[in-house]
């Protein structure tokens, strides 16, 4: 692996000095898709590159893990290490202005990457839906709060309830116990029956009945056909009001930790041109997008789940280095676990009572605080943009997208240069003689 | 929880704040006791949403820099953090 650098021959860049770099495969995100893939493309002999928005590779589920780290993670992570692949950390995709070439942000300043073939992997994010008081700040995603407190919040001795549904809430439960977190309450929004019809399927998949063993503790405490109605206090969360089998109860807490399941991140594949239906990359066996020279793997095409991811990232690398037979060899392991992560999807769905929570008064956009009321009218997600402001805050309708998808059925995903907030030297490209040139060689 | 090497000084709405080194400046705000980052458009609290960068909800001034994702930047020693900016 080589850290990226800044020229050390340039003398002191100008901040707009925009650095360019060249590789036959380009990498983004560094989850567990993203490194195996570019460990794989780049075992090949492949120029590769892996640009990921973390401060170190790993995604969110191996954030704050290292090559010393025990299991899958210290493998994948010591195997990126032992790699020829240029890794660019804390950076991200703003724009891809033709194809073969994207225009970056990283903490050099701008970089312009060209590449022959790209493989996405920009993983999922939370489901976050809108119910009275969520926007109250103590109120977080349940991976959100993991996320936190790996990054130093302090849980200790804080009363915290995890409400939402799927496996996710279990582990979140558990690593914040650990951390000494008081867990006031566990719930889950699935009656009991669907669950209990999941719980028995799992014989079909030995391996993840015994993942799911260690987990047996904070499923005991799990309560079932139990959800958020709302949350109260004054300038943070104080208390939440919630139904458990269809009885009302308030309980005091700092924090709650909110997660309805994942959705993919489909808005950099959409910038690339890449076709999404049902909120999801469409791609065929060999993980080929509707763009050639675009590849997807992991949550992005489906959530799957790390195992799936791993394979997927395999997977694409071998199809990026063309190596067929390879890449073949896999099909059989990625379709069983891609039967198992349906499997979740059914044991989780979300009730409808879920929807009502979304009162008129209650806000669906948090950046430009428009209430669900005002889109009600609305026919798509493009006239709520319109007429209401819906969705084009700072995050982009990131947010209240995929809370409209839920609530209206509408199709939400937008994507348009820049991707994220960015400056202006980040969106310019440079002439050849302004740039510095890097090449990539593996 | 990253790496800690010992600790960092930063300066919270001009306070003097001693926190771990490696956390976050999300982390290093809900420790100041600051659990809302800024305001809305219409004025309500917000804190961090998402944690992971997406939300934009947690986001701060950092060294004069408008609109930084505090749950994004690692906490660095002598930084200034400005909340509802």
């Amino acid at each position: 692996m080589r850290d990226h650098l800044p020229n050390s021959t340039a003398a002191t860049p100008a901040t707009n000095a925009c650095h360019r770099q060249t590789c036959a495969v380009l990498i983004v995100g560094g989850g567990p898709a993203g490194i195996a893939a570019a460990v794989t493309a780049s075992a090949a002999g492949l120029a590769t590159v892996l640009i990921d928005e973390g401060l170190a590779p790993g995604g969110q589920i191996w954030r704050g893990s290292t090559v010393t780290s025990p299991g899958t993670a210290g493998y994948w992570l010591r195997a990126l290490t032992a790699s020829s692949v240029t890794v660019l950390s804390r950076g991200r995709v703003v724009a891809h202005p033709e194809p073969g070439t994207v225009m970056c942000e990283t903490p050099d300043g701008p970089l312009v990457i060209t590449y022959r073939r790209a493989v996405l992997c920009p993983g999922a994010r939370e489901l976050f839906l809108p119910f009275p008081g969520w926007t109250l700040p103590g109120v977080s995603g349940a991976g959100g709060l993991q996320a936190l407190m790996k990054g130093g919040l302090p849980v200790a001795d804080k009363r915290v309830v995890i409400a939402g549904t799927g496996p996710l809430l279990l582990a979140v439960a558990r690593s914040l116990g650990q951390a000494g977190a008081r867990i006031e309450l566990l719930a889950d929004q699935a009656p009991a029956a669907q669950v209990r019809r999941f719980a028995l399927s799992l014989w079909r998949h030995p391996g993840k009945a015994l993942q799911a063993l260690t987990l047996a503790p904070q499923a005991l405490r799990l309560q079932h056909d139990t959800w958020v109605l709302r949350a109260e206090g004054g300038q943070h969360l104080e208390q939440v009001v919630i139904t458990r089998r269809g009885r009302q109860e308030t309980i005091a807490c700092d924090y709650l930790a909110c997660g309805f399941g994942l959705i993919p991140n489909t808005e950099l594949p959409a910038l690339f041109g890449c076709r999404i239906d049902q909120g999801r990359v469409v791609v065929d066996d060999l993980l080929r997008s509707s763009r050639q020279d675009v590849l997807c793997a992991g949550e992005v095409i489906g959530i799957g789940g790390v195992d799936a991811a791993l394979i997927e990232g395999r997977l694409a690398g071998h199809v990026a280095a063309e190596q067929i037979t390879q890449a073949g060899a896999l099909l059989r392991a990625r379709a069983g676990i891609r039967a198992f992560a349906e499997l979740i999807e059914r044991g989780f769905a979300l009730r409808p009572e879920l929807k009502q929570l979304a009162a008129p008064d209650v806000l669906l956009c948090r950046c430009e605080d428009v209430t669900a009321g005002a889109v009600a009218a609305c026919h798509s997600w493009r006239e709520a943009r319109l007429l209401t402001r819906c969705g084009m805050g700072t995050c982009q309708g990131r947010i209240c997208g995929a809370a409209a998808r839920f609530l209206h059925g509408w199709n939400s995903t937008t994507a348009r240069p820049p991707l994220q907030p960015t400056s202006l030297d980040h969106l310019r490209l440079p002439q050849p003689d302004q740039s510095v040139l890097q090449e990539t060689h593996p | 929880m990253p790496e800690l090497a010992g600790l960092v000084s930063l300066l919270i709405d001009g306070r003097v704040v001693n926190v771990p080194a490696g956390i976050t400046v999300a982390a290093a705000l809900a420790r100041a006791g600051a659990l809302a980052i800024r305001r809305s458009r219409t004025g309500e609290p917000r804190g961090a949403l998402c944690g992971m960068g997406i939300c934009h909800e947690c986001r701060a001034e950092i060294d004069g820099v408008l609109h930084q994702r505090t749950c994004q930047v690692p906490c660095g020693d002598g930084m200034r953090i400005q909340t509802d900016a």
